[in-house]
């Protein structure tokens, strides 16, 4: 049977990071995702895994102590909070560069600035067009529950290597904060440095003479050659697209109605759709789970279906855009969202879905 | 007979006393004639030889002239941003503490943009190596002012010369980090005379050793000239940087192990 | 008279004529060579039999271009 657990979001990838054999961690603390660390030097994990964990002197110096242990082929990540994740730009970029895989936990807060330590759905751009310098992109996972938190560990230091990509666990301020219960998996062992020399050929462990030296750069002053690194990068990330979407349908079947939201605002738009089912309206939700790749195949589908799409989230209005791009103009995009930290509720976005196409369109009927 | 010895039979590799270490690729360096990066780079390489050390070694350097090292230093090797390095480095030494894990950094990566880095990683006492260039300039960007920047030395940023009153003193950030209690070894060193080069191939070494110790952080600064900076030729940038550098950057050791 | 003969061999390719090498040289054996190298350095080169292959020349040379052999005259 399942080791079950109540934890808190924080708590909960901090714990499926050491059961997924996680190496290093590397932070510094921010509001509201500093549990992660204090959890983490709790339950002493030098002593259970072996895993590292330091507090460094910023998210600055973090990110790039993350970069040298992932350029050793380690397992390694970082955590932070939507100002600490700005700083960290420059290393994630840098990464971005030399292919570096490692996980990020953005527990977002509202901005723009020092804003608020409520949660908020404000970096969704930031974390999914790219964020620092250079034409790159993360895989980026949206967790929607305690579970997923914990379960986003395993994952995401999974993908980081199948793709040798970065990938963050964009979460937010109610997620992190919240209890639930978490179904726990066994250990996963941390790689022997002899597996990681095997597995990581690529990796700096120092260079021994049946191999040539390897070298972690992202510079090349040679356009033609830079030019070609680029080109190699977009093709992995044309390649993620096509093959690592996930995202939940929630009675999308016979929906006529359709929101989209990740994260919390999923949670709160699955209610609604429950709300709005009582009142039998066909409603249902389309729950992006990776925002890059993003589901924009499925929203195309979905868009031959339903007579209008609404994003729900907690900002002003950036996956709203990603919506628009999928379904090309085919049924009417809204956006509905709160900002500063408020969460909606069910009855306030399920009234808003009604305002917005269903009552406008009645008016049309009996005019 | 032996007065005349040919060239050919004195250039036996039995008789070769001094050559390039393997450790150094066959890349022509990248630095400008004279510039001190070149010895300072092979006598690093020359110590990890001698020490057998390197498939236990990880290479860190950062922005500046030395952004290509890796071209030329035969090891496994990490590009770092600006001033980043010595986190990287903890990264790697934390959770690989058998390595021998070094920085090569420029004064404007270690002394301005890196400062905190820097700073922390020496007061963590982190096991890792630091080897610090010190031409007082931004090199790599052209010759502009550099925390290190003497008074009233003129630069591309400073053309009348550093104003202390308004652009700040210049930092001796080699004495600061030695107050730390995190750091071992720390040693200012030059390159440009061959009894320098000896000297400064000792305190190498005793860098380099003294990281198995795990006794902290491990300091080298190399005093050296820029003289496409400094706008000299290399002799006269020598000749100014032991007129002008040293007596505000002293040589030698700043704190030895008890 | 001299105890050893030493000689030195310039990469006079990886030379970048900074002269550097001339004055580390105690027995004046170094100086530049009127001709330039493909890059267009005036490369060092060895003008007397003077060398006594203390290689401190090969020492300051921050190109590495100085190989130097050394014998024992008896």
């Amino acid at each position: 049977m399942k080791e079950i657990r109540l934890m808190k979001g924080n708590e909960a990838i901090a714990e499926g990071v050491i059961r997924a054999g996680c190496d290093g961690y590397f932070g510094y603390p921010i509001t509201p995702q500093s549990e992660v660390l204090e959890y983490l030097m709790a339950n002493k994990t030098k002593e259970r895994t072996g895993m590292i964990v330091l507090q460094a002197e910023s998210e600055i110096a973090s990110i790039h102590m993350v970069y040298g242990g992932a350029a050793s082929g380690k397992r390694v990540m970082t955590s932070s909070s939507s100002p600490g994740i700005s700083l960290m730009q420059e290393g994630i970029s840098f990464m971005a560069g030399t292919e570096l895989p490692c996980l990020l936990l953005n527990v977002v807060r509202g901005g723009p600035g020092l804003g608020t330590i409520q949660p908020s759905q404000s970096d969704y751009f930031q974390a999914v067009k790219g964020g620092g310098h250079g034409d790159y992109k993360m895989i980026v996972l949206a967790p929607a529950s305690v579970q997923e938190m914990y379960d986003f560990a395993k994952l995401g230091f999974e993908l980081a290597f199948k793709h040798r990509i970065q990938v963050m666990v964009l979460s937010d301020g109610a997620i992190g904060q919240m209890m639930e219960k978490v179904e726990l998996d066994e250990q996963v062992p941390r790689w022997t440095d002899e597996e990681i020399v095997k597995l990581h050929p690529w990796s700096t462990t120092g260079k021994t003479p049946d191999r040539e030296r390897n070298i972690i750069t992202s510079l090349d002053l040679n356009p033609v050659k830079q030019e070609i690194i680029n080109r190699n990068l977009q093709k992995k990330f044309k390649h993620i697209e096509e093959t690592e979407v996930r995202f939940e349908r929630i009675m999308c079947d016979d929906a006529e109605y359709l929101f989209v939201a990740y994260g919390s605002s999923a949670r709160i738009c699955q209610k609604a759709v429950s709300l709005g089912r009582a009142k039998g309206i066909k409603v249902g939700l389309l729950r992006p789970i990776t925002l890059f790749p993003y589901p924009s195949k499925e929203l195309e589908k979905l868009a031959k279906q339903v007579k209008g799409m609404l994003s729900v989230e907690m900002s002003a209005g950036q996956m709203v855009e990603d919506v628009r791009l999928s379904v090309n103009g085919a049924v009417p995009v809204e956006h509905y969202g709160r900002l500063g930290g408020i969460i909606p509720a069910p009855d306030e976005v399920l009234n808003v879905l009604e305002e917005k196409f269903i009552k406008e369109n009645l008016l049309c009927k009996t005019h | 007979m032996q007065d005349t010895l040919t060239d050919a039979q004195i250039c036996q590799p039995e008789n070769m006393v001094y050559c390039r270490t393997a450790l150094m690729t066959q890349a022509p360096l990248s630095y400008c004639p004279g510039c001190g990066h070149g010895t300072a780079h092979r006598l690093i390489m020359e110590v990890i030889e001698e020490m057998k050390m390197q498939a236990n070694t990880i290479g860190v350097a950062p922005v500046g002239c030395s952004v290509l090292a890796y071209d030329f230093l035969d090891i496994d090797m990490q590009q770092a941003a600006h001033g980043r390095a010595p986190a990287v480095a903890t990264g790697i030494k934390r959770l690989y503490p058998d390595k021998f894990v070094f920085t090569y950094q420029g004064d404007g990566d270690l002394a301005a943009i890196g400062t905190g880095e820097t700073i922390h990683a020496c007061n963590r006492g982190e096991n890792i190596t630091i080897f610090f260039v010190n031409n007082g300039i931004y090199g790599m960007t052209g010759g502009q002012m550099a925390p290190t920047t003497l008074p009233g030395m003129k630069t591309a940023t400073s053309p009348f010369g550093r104003d202390t009153e308004t652009m700040g003193h210049p930092l001796k950030i080699t004495e600061l980090i030695a107050n730390l209690p995190g750091t071992y070894f720390v040693s200012r060193q030059s390159v440009h005379t061959p009894a320098n080069v000896r000297k400064a191939k000792k305190a190498i070494e005793k860098a380099i050793q003294y990281q198995k110790l795990n006794k902290g952080l491990n300091f080298v600064e190399i005093v050296s000239n820029c003289n496409s900076g400094w706008k000299m030729t290399p002799l006269e940038s020598n000749k100014w940087m032991e007129e002008n550098m040293f007596p505000f950057y002293p040589l030698g050791d700043i704190k030895v192990p008890k | 008279m001299a105890t050893v003969k030493g000689r030195i061999v310039i990469d006079t390719e990886r030379c970048k004529g900074c002269q550097l090498c001339a004055p580390a040289c105690k027995e004046g054996t170094i100086a530049m060579s009127k001709n330039l190298n493909s890059k267009g350095y005036q490369f060092a080169t060895s003008i007397n039999d003077d060398c006594t292959g203390c290689i401190n020349c090969a020492l300051v040379c921050p190109d590495g271009a100085i190989t130097v052999y050394r014998v024992k005259l008896n």
